[in-house]
């Protein structure tokens, strides 16, 4: 839809890093948790809120958007969920949602989702100290995609980044694939932990975007990015579902897909109601 | 009865409405009893409410978004930034967050927080910790900035700003927390007659004359207040010049109405603040004015500020950068030389 001029600025795809973002929130409960995003967070949005429709319209620029149209990609909100195009300061504003719910004692779990690139932003720190010190019901989840735009990992990240949880006192894990099912079961513990506990958790999936940063800024090796080919999230479930179910789950989320697509165009244009 | 310190009213206001509502926490740093906040404005707060009062590590760049995080989830947090120089640390959660969220997210959310802090020199304090920066705020859409004067009341301004659903810059000053809260008696404050726009943040505009023919508005807010009212009183004692003060309370959205209606009167503005020169307040007033009473104007709009540079630790030298009645003074002198 990009390449065919039907997105309005510009867009950042999760393509690639789509298990991250299911094999956490199927673990929260709509109604009470949290998640705030970042830029990349189209596949935390409809793995939340089930709103392919809203984000389509909103990022095509019309009116029936979720935000109708004046976020954007990358400001959504509805309902429990949040997304601003800031790194660092998504962070603090999770902290605070998890302090919050904490005093109003919903028993809600506040998730934030940052990549490699927020790490070096100073204000997570100030919240994981400030999480660490007051207990709050704080999910942090770091998909390390390795690269911060165009800037690898490592002439960014330096050290462990598991460590920098430790070093607070705060809980975490690294569960290092892009297999969905094995995301689901370390989310699910560490969630799990967060809810009985109301303590902080730290948690890193270690993950791979095949598309580019944002619309075709991508200087990465091919073969890097073909290698990486194996360990799709998509192909590695589909390869454990029934051929038949397999086809019948991509067509039906294709037919939603077009449709959503289809009723976006069809909208008006954002700002241009007639009376 | 003697007015209270408006340190007192501010500390009043907070018990206030800890006590009407639930949902009001102070969030900020050194804020437990007996310390209770570096200039005792939150002082009894942790003594009665202890889980309602959040002292922090030195993080104000976090303490910004902490708070919109919880303005978002239905809580009134009131967040104390020691020194005013410090919301340099908060502005990226100001521009791209919290003046941002109700409007992009197609008012699904409000953001209903306070950011008090003091601004304001003459105590020595040097170049970090004696700057107006208020004025740094002046270009951010969507956010509401109000300045307390000891002339207001100051205890209604903050309860009002904590019971706003918009988001509050309130704006202190280290010398008025020590001085008496002074409100019109009858309509005037000693001999200066006082009127009070309505709404919950009132401009207040002071005549020596009861509003008979003046040479000259001067605008200003906050800590300015005694100045200019020094300057006011000399030029009616040495010169018998007589000016209108206008003390506006909300700088954001920017109302200026009264000062209008004043120059209507007057023909001339002068604007006075402490902050730097370039881009402040006054030239904002200066823009707005000069285009909606071109016509009422005898002399361009003055501007009375600090020079674009630092404020020098030494007294001494601190005095000599900072804008004082004797510049007011000058300026309305100026103009009335300029009347033919």
């Amino acid at each position: 839809m990009f390449s065919a001029g039907e997105l309005v600025g510009t867009t950042h795809t999760c393509i690639g890093q789509e298990a991250g973002a299911v094999g956490v929130i199927s673990h929260l409960e709509p109604d009470r948790d949290t998640v705030f995003s970042n830029h990349r967070c189209h596949g935390h949005y409809v793995a939340f809120t089930d709103d392919v429709e809203g984000l389509i319209a909103e990022v095509t620029g019309r009116e029936t958007g979720v935000c109708s149209g004046r976020g954007g990609s990358q400001h959504l909100c509805n309902g429990n969920f949040y997304s601003n195009g800031i790194q660092g300061s998504i962070v603090p504003l999770a902290t605070g949602i998890a302090l919050a719910e904490k005093e109003k004692r919903t028993g809600a779990v506040s998730t934030v989702f940052i990549g490699d690139g927020t790490l070096g932003q100073g204000a997570l720190y100030e919240c994981l100290n400030m999480a660490s010190l007051w207990q709050l019901p704080l999910l942090v989840v770091v998909e390390n995609n390795h690269y911060a735009q165009s800037t690898p990992s490592e002439i960014a990240v330096a050290g462990s980044i598991t460590s920098r949880a430790s070093a607070f006192g705060i809980a975490n894990a690294e569960i290092e694939t892009t297999d969905v099912e094995a995301i689901h079961a370390g989310a699910g513990t560490a969630i799990e932990r967060v809810r009985s506990t109301g303590e902080p958790f730290f948690l890193v999936l270690d993950t791979y975007r095949f598309a580019p940063h944002s619309k075709g800024d991508d200087t990465r090796d091919e073969a890097e990015i073909e290698a990486k080919r194996a360990f799709d999230p998509l192909t590695m479930i589909a390869d454990r579902i029934d051929a038949g179910e397999r086809q019948a789950i991509e067509a039906a989320a294709a037919q939603r897909v077009a449709e959503a697509r289809e009723a976006a165009l069809a909208a008006p244009i954002a700002g241009q109601v007639s009376a | 009865m003697r007015a209270e310190r408006c340190v007192q009213a501010l500390n009043g206001a907070l018990h206030d409405s800890f006590e009407k509502r639930g949902d009001v926490y102070l969030i900020g740093e050194d804020l437990l009893d007996p310390y209770g906040g570096a200039f005792k404005v939150s002082q009894g707060l942790s003594d009665r409410w202890p889980d309602r009062v959040i002292s922090t590590p030195i993080s104000e760049a976090s303490l910004f978004g902490i708070a919109s995080g919880m303005a978002l989830r239905g809580l009134r947090p009131v967040v104390e930034i020691m020194f005013g120089d410090f919301i340099a640390l908060g502005l990226d959660q100001v521009v791209n967050g919290i003046s941002k969220f109700r409007e992009m997210y197609d008012d699904q959310v409000t953001l209903p927080l306070v950011i008090r802090t003091p601004m304001g020199g003459r105590r020595g304090y040097g170049p970090t910790h004696s700057q107006s920066i208020e004025k740094l705020l002046m270009g951010v859409p969507n956010i509401r900035m109000v300045a307390t004067s000891e002339y207001h009341d100051v205890r209604a301004l903050l309860s009002a700003a904590i019971d706003d659903d918009e988001p509050v810059f309130f704006i202190e000053n280290k010398l008025m927390y020590g001085r008496p809260n002074r409100r019109p008696d009858g309509g005037y404050i000693d001999q200066l007659s006082v009127r009070e726009t309505p709404g919950p943040y009132p401009a207040l505009t002071l005549s020596g004359n009861d509003f008979d023919e003046a040479s000259a508005t001067i605008v200003t807010y906050g800590g300015m207040l005694p100045i200019a009212v020094e300057a006011m009183t000399e030029l009616i004692l040495e010169h018998e010049v007589f000016c209108e003060l206008v003390v506006l309370s909300q700088l954001l959205p920017m109302d200026l109405d009264p000062v209008i209606e004043s120059v209507g009167r007057t023909g001339a503005l002068i604007t006075a603040e402490e902050g730097t020169l370039t881009a402040g307040i006054g030239s904002e007033i200066a823009a707005r004015v000069s285009e909606a009473a071109w016509g009422r104007l005898r002399a361009p709009v003055h501007r009375v500020a600090a020079p674009d540079s630092i404020i020098p630790a030494a007294p001494s030298l601190e005095e000599i950068m900072l804008p004082g009645a004797d510049e007011i003074h000058a300026a309305v002198l100026a103009l009335e030389s300029a009347r033919v």
